[in-house]
């Protein structure tokens, strides 16, 4: 194929491109955004005060791996958000399949449910405090409440979705109608379960970043938090790129883990 | 050796909704259905002829009358009167052996037990050879033989059989009804099939029960005596096309009454 015509294709809607192609734009926006930071950092457009160097940031990275601080508190922040994303999970999952597949628990939560889903998590934090503490629980507290009432309302989407003669064919193959989410309703949504599951991992995060610039003695949101009152410019980026390796890897993970469990989901 | 039972539907009445918005579905139906017979009814869309299914199969509740399956009366869904419908209800996380051995899983059969079912009705609609495939790897009438499997290995009384070659091209169709007679021919389950399509019934039918439409009532009930099997030429024979211009005249005629 010619330059001309990969060119031309990328034009058509929905029309798939190469793989070099696809490979080379990813890595042109990036180096975009890399190389106009650098621009502006060095050419004194913005003082390094504000915008550190690309470099200066990697080799902060460098001395702050050696000293372990850099990892003592990504791993800090990664128990946190793996604590209060379990928590928030294992009640969310099955909860939300029953919320969607009976009415009756729909009915009695559905209300409430879209209530407090509407409610800013940041202001809950200054009540959290004063309820728990500043320690992890209090963290965690921010993350389930932030993460579990849109998990709850998005499983229920799910499970309510199952077509209803999936449902009808099993019953007339013997399936019980008390063990209608166990052997069918749970299979059928894993995917969009999964799904669900790699979406609001990240709100996690976002929700962990806010509690920790609140409250909190260690952690990536501390880290910035320190870093911007030493006006530590360099440090303050890299948490921030911290957190969003690790995103980048969680959601890859969740990738994987769907079809590992969940092959036949196309 | 399968299991047949007889279906007896009498004086069955289904309704929708609540005080001035009532939908009269089924008004007064009324049809027996022998151990062993394949009974097909067909009629326009919207006679409530699937909803008579779904009642037979406990699937909806009936506002009036009685149906019974093997002398017993219905009371909920349960594995004794299997079902395929129109639209693909594959399991989708199963594999296709999977998805066949379902009943007998839930039955509580044996490893060995459920491995020969799986075999066997495999066989019988010929796609052994795609046990291991997911669903969303077959084509439409791939699925629906499946479906014909997966209700036939959980050896019910009775076979309910909604449109299930509706969604499917014609040539496909054509295929799936010869595919469907000879595999009765094994078996002489029960059945009773749902149709709106005057040829399929005819061919594959003992008798024909013609519905007219809302509310729903049976308006002649036809014997079909061509010998079996039946082939490939017999929809040409003058009687069966005779046949045929006869319901598509009690059809049509019902369309006048409108």
């Amino acid at each position: 194929m010619s330059d001309k015509s990969a060119f031309s294709a990328a034009l058509v809607p929905y029309r798939p491109i190469s793989a070099g192609l696809s490979v080379t734009l990813g890595v042109l926006v990036w180096a975009l955004v890399l190389g106009g930071w650098m621009y502006l950092a060095n050419g004194n457009h913005v003082p390094a005060m504000f915008l550190p160097d690309p470099g200066k940031v990697l080799a902060t990275a460098g001395k702050l791996a050696m000293d372990g601080s850099l990892w003592s508190n990504t791993i800090a922040s990664a128990q946190v958000v793996l604590i209060g994303f379990v928590v928030s999970s294992v009640v969310a999952v099955p909860l939300g399949l029953y919320m969607g597949t009976y009415r009756a628990v729909q009915a009695a939560l559905d209300p409430l449910v879209n209530f407090i889903r509407y409610l800013p998590v940041t202001s809950f934090v200054p009540l959290f405090i004063l309820w728990i503490g500043i320690g992890l629980e209090e963290r965690v507290a921010v993350i389930v409440f932030g993460t579990f009432f849109q998990q709850l309302v998005m499983i229920a989407d799910a499970a309510r979705s199952v077509p209803r003669d999936l449902v009808n064919a099993a019953y007339t193959l013997g399936t019980k109608r008390s063990t209608t989410v166990r052997h069918i309703v749970f299979p059928s949504t894993l995917p969009a379960v999964l799904d669900v599951l790699r979406v609001t991992v990240g709100w996690a995060w976002t929700y962990l970043v806010v509690a920790e610039l609140v409250a909190a003695k260690s952690g990536l949101g501390y880290m910035s938090l320190k870093a911007m009152r030493g006006f530590q410019v360099d440090i303050i980026f890299l948490a921030i790129a911290m957190i969003g390796i690790l995103g980048l890897i969680t959601d890859q993970g969740f990738r994987l883990l769907r079809r590992v469990i969940a092959p036949w989901a196309i | 050796m399968t299991s047949s039972a007889d279906i007896t539907i009498s004086d069955v009445s289904l309704r929708y909704g609540k005080g001035a918005k009532t939908v009269l579905a089924l008004d007064g139906i009324s049809l027996d259905v022998k151990p062993n017979e394949f009974a097909v009814i067909v009629g326009p869309s919207g006679c409530g002829k699937s909803s008579l299914l779904y009642l037979i199969a406990g699937l909806e509740d009936l506002t009036g009358g009685r149906i019974t399956v093997g002398g017993q009366g219905i009371e909920g869904p349960g594995p004794d009167r299997g079902m395929v419908f129109q639209s693909y209800t594959l399991f989708p996380w199963l594999t296709v052996a999977q998805n066949v051995e379902y009943g007998p899983r839930r039955r509580g059969l044996g490893e060995a037990e459920r491995k020969a079912l799986v075999d066997h009705y495999l066989e019988e609609v010929g796609l052994a050879s795609f046990r291991n495939h997911y669903p969303a790897q077959l084509s439409g009438g791939m699925k629906q033989r499946v479906a014909i499997a997966r209700a036939l290995a959980n050896d019910p009384a009775v076979l309910l059989m909604d449109e299930p070659f509706g969604a499917l091209d014609s040539q496909t169709r054509h295929t799936m009804q010869r595919l469907l007679l000879r595999v009765w021919d094994h078996s002489h389950k029960t059945v009773l099939f749902v149709t709106h399509d005057i040829e399929e019934a005819i061919l594959l039918a003992d008798r024909v029960f013609v519905m007219s439409g809302r509310p729903g009532q049976i308006r002649k009930v036809l014997t079909v005596d061509f010998p079996r099997p039946r082939v490939g030429d017999i929809v040409l024979d003058p009687a069966f096309i005779a046949m045929k211009r006869e319901i598509m005249g009690l059809l049509r005629s019902e369309d006048d009454d409108h």
